[in-house]
């Protein structure tokens, strides 16, 4: 363990540096400048409440701000609208102070009180809000969200500029809830005045306004001149074109006249943008808070034998699959994906060893090996994943038959007891919501999720390890949280041991930008503003 | 004519009846659940039956499928699942520029179609006739994605002749209009050609010729109207065809018409916007093919629809 802190202290230290570096090397962020940026899909709305997809979530972290956000670029909890936060003894009851004079687009200045309505109409079933969840912890949640009250008793506002949040039991993460879209604060005249149609007038207290919406064909957002972090953001325009194919996007882009080929690189392009060194320059490539997994179901026999899924773990060739997707990712030794708080640099996981596999295998009986069913999305590259698995399955003497449906089909088998003894996550994969490792464990690992419509297709659960992930949750005070990361980082590995996953790859994002962008390759991959954080780049 | 009109209408509002049922039932039937997808993972059994209630998916099909024409007559098409936003008002902002790129689309298709028709029928069975028709099949069954983008990448990468997709003036339509236009000119020459064909071999061709007249004249009054007839159903049944062009072509030019609207509603799944663009679609067909039945007797007034 101590070399793990050690291990660890020097990565933190090494990515410093180069953070440092990278900074100097930067020439000063310079105001102004109009960018274009591309998309393919329509963007859906930009509600906070709402939104939930990978194109808009960080278009409405331009436009709106909530109680907390991060660092720019990193994964670094810092107050966003509140000034600072307070966090009781018992971790129950978090005090926010509110910034003074923060406006909303419209003019009015935000106040405690909308906080308190933001939160409210989030959790209001009548919203319809896909981030409703994520609230559970606050008091009162429950009777809001089964329509017995049309307000959460546990957030009160002291004065205007004070929130005061109480929650149900101590939760690290709750935090990181302050930080997501869901809690973003908007004004309750303009939902009033617009409805259900909010999310095509939003108005929030955001570095950026809407200033134009073309339905199916542009966006243009302004810089809000009034933001409260001075100077923020350093362009004065941004317009997004709708409906352009990823292909001819990037062939705009090379022409220049695009910025941010938003849709990334197509599988058909990306080796040319990874080996060419014209191209390179102009792709970045980032970390993702997503893990490619295998799930064995531990209630089915023969897996449920531990031996057949540690054998099963030395069987996969994950080089070789990572290989089949054109390098996008890279191969994988444990649950949580090497960007999140907790993930154990110095694991090894099961090394690829098919002689010990097999000797795995007969040990449990099993020398001849079994017939078993891989279940799989049925859009590429997955097929192709599934079937480099079963070969490699094939190699010890596992018959898998491949079970090839669409998408709800294979949540569906995932979430049935007794049907799907293999999943293989592909299309479908856990991308963490926020930075942190209990998002990875409850849903996917943990009892909670092992329930008929779960999402823990292995069917795992540990008792003793969910026990200690609730003690992990429990730690919410800021000297606590090293201790509380390795914590959790020791209850993956230790779920390991008994192998419910084929841990396989961690994907990785590639962001394509023109030559005259400015600001560091941090910001075209953040982890957080997926996929570029708008408020911090700019025009060279 | 009143009556030939009020039967069409009241085919068409049938037709259009069959159309929305079979839609809605087979987007019932397939294994997507727009509730769990609204409510998102984190999402309890709870939120999601509550939201299942509040778009009256927990009733029965038939009441579903009812609640759903009462709303489409008082021209209410839903709410998208994903946008949030209404389904009118979505196909609404869509619309023109649609209609835009299908008049210029059909248009190239005409030229395109006629012109090669005719020079096929005059020079019949010579290579040039043979190497026109080959390219008609060969644009008739080219698949639209890898032709759109093929030209795309030679005009306006390679030449730089046009934009590069995206929605404008006539430089921007030009394009996307002319591969529609290229790709269903096979249907018209193919039938431009044996019509006209056809009517060479008429003796009032024989008889303008041996009055006197010149060859030019003799094709462009005599022939070409009387070979041009069976193109006017033919655009009508066309729609149905180009209808599907249109959607990958508006892809692929990110031309913000209803075929794209269509192309992303299927792939997400938003069942409102799927069945309100079939809707919109079907209208559009069946209207096309009224309005080439009235135009007819104009143009040859052999064929009285009184007698049809």
């Amino acid at each position: 363990m101590k070399a793990t802190i050690t291990k660890l202290a020097l990565s933190v230290a090494v990515a410093s540096l180069t953070l440092a570096g990278v900074a100097q090397a930067d020439d000063a962020p310079k105001a102004g400048g109009d960018i274009v940026v591309t998309y393919q899909n329509d963007v859906a709305t930009l509600d906070p409440a709402i939104g939930y997809d990978w194109q808009n979530w960080s278009m409405i972290k331009s436009l709106f701000d909530g109680l907390m956000d991060y660092k720019p670029g990193t994964t670094e909890l810092v107050p966003d609208l509140a000034e600072s936060y307070t966090i009781s003894d018992d971790g129950k009851t978090y005090t926010f102070k509110l910034r003074h004079g923060v406006k909303f687009h419209n003019g009015r200045e935000m106040k405690a009180s909308d906080v308190k309505y933001s939160l409210e109409r989030t959790v209001n079933p009548k919203t319809q809000s896909p981030g409703a969840g994520f609230f559970s912890s606050i008091v009162g949640f429950d009777d809001l969200a089964s329509d017995k009250s049309d307000q959460l008793r546990g957030v009160t506002t002291p004065d205007d500029y004070t929130v005061q949040i109480t929650l149900s039991a101590p939760d690290a993460t709750f935090l990181h809830v302050m930080a997501l879209n869901f809690a973003s604060v908007v004004p309750k005249e303009a939902v009033d005045k617009w409805g259900a149609d909010f999310g095509k007038h939003p108005v929030g207290t955001g570095a950026y306004k809407l200033a134009d919406w073309a339905l199916g064909q542009r966006l243009e957002f302004v810089k809000n001149s009034d933001y409260y972090k001075p100077g923020i953001p350093y362009l004065d325009k941004i317009d997004f074109e709708i409906g352009q194919e990823p292909t001819v996007a990037l062939m705009r882009l090379e022409r220049g006249e695009v910025d941010i080929a938003g849709d990334g690189v197509p599988p058909a392009r990306f080796l040319q943008f990874k080996n060419d060194p014209q191209h390179q320059k102009l792709m970045v490539t980032g970390d993702q808070l997503q893990t490619g997994y295998l799930t064995m179901n531990v209630t089915m026999a023969p897996l449920d034998d531990v031996k057949v899924r540690q054998a099963i773990n030395m069987a996969i060739n994950k080089d070789r699959i990572v290989r089949i997707i054109n390098g996008r990712a890279k191969p994988a030794n444990q649950p949580l994906p090497p960007a999140m708080p907790g993930y154990d640099k110095s694991y090894q996981g099961y090394p690829y060893d098919v002689d010990k596999a097999k000797a795995l295998l007969a040990e449990a009986g099993h020398p001849n090996g079994f017939d078993t069913e891989l279940y799989v999305m049925n859009t590429d590259p997955q097929p192709r994943i599934a079937q480099a698995i079963q070969q490699d399955l094939a190699n010890i003497g596992i018959h898998a038959e491949i079970k090839s449906l669409a998408q709800a089909n294979v949540i569906a088998a995932g979430g049935d007891k007794d049907q799907a003894p293999l999943v293989w996550s592909g299309g479908m994969a856990w991308i963490a919501d926020f930075p942190d490792p209990s998002n990875f464990w409850g849903p996917i690992l943990g009892c909670e999720g092992a329930v008929s419509g779960g999402w823990n297709w292995a069917w795992y659960c540990n008792e003793k390890l969910d026990a200690e992930a609730q003690k992990a949750d429990a730690m919410v005070a800021p000297e606590q949280q090293q201790a509380r990361a390795e914590l959790w980082g020791k209850i993956f590995t230790d779920a390991m041991v008994d192998a419910p996953w084929v841990p396989i790859f961690n994907e990785q994002r590639f962001t394509v930008h023109s030559a005259r962008m400015g600001g560091s390759d941090a910001l075209y991959v953040d982890p957080v503003h997926v996929p570029v954080n708008y408020d911090y780049i700019w025009v060279k | 004519m009143i009556w030939f009109i009020t039967k069409r209408i009241a085919y068409a509002m049938l037709i259009l009846l069959g159309v929305s049922f079979i839609t809605y039932l087979l987007l019932y039937l397939i294994p997507a659940d727009p509730a769990r997808q609204i409510a998102g993972r984190s999402a309890t059994a709870e939120v999601v039956a509550n939201i299942r209630h509040q778009l009256g998916l927990d009733l029965p099909f038939y009441q579903q499928y009812l609640r759903y024409l009462g709303n489409l007559l008082q021209g209410d098409l839903g709410r998208s699942y994903v946008q949030r936003s209404e389904v009118a008002a979505l196909i609404g902002s869509r619309l023109g520029a649609t209609l835009q790129l299908m008049a210029a689309g059909i248009a190239c298709e005409l030229v395109i179609g006629i012109a090669l028709g005719m020079l096929a029928a005059l020079k019949r069975d010579s290579a040039i006739d043979r190497l026109l028709m080959a390219f008609s099949f060969i644009g008739v069954s080219s698949p639209h994605f890898i032709a759109a983008m093929l030209l795309l990448y030679v005009f306006a990468v390679k030449l730089a002749w046009f934009p590069m997709g995206g929605y404008g003036g006539v430089s921007h339509l030009l394009l996307p209009a002319i591969t529609l236009g290229l790709l269903g000119s096979g249907w018209y020459s193919r039938m431009v050609r044996s019509s006209m064909i056809e009517v060479l071999h008429q003796d009032f061709i024989r008889t303008a010729r041996a009055k006197g007249l010149t060859r030019a004249r003799v094709i462009l009054r005599h022939v070409l109207p009387n070979a041009i007839t069976p193109v006017i159903p033919m655009i009508g049944i066309d729609i149905g065809i180009f209808m599907g062009g249109l959607v990958v072509v508006e892809s692929v030019f990110g031309w913000p018409g209803i075929g794209q609207l269509a192309w992303q509603a299927i792939q997400q799944v938003d069942i409102p916007v799927i069945v309100g663009v079939t809707t919109v679609s079907a209208v559009a067909i069946i209207v096309g093919n009224l309005l080439a039945d009235l135009i007819i007797p104009f143009i040859d007034p052999r064929i009285d629809i009184r007698k049809s």
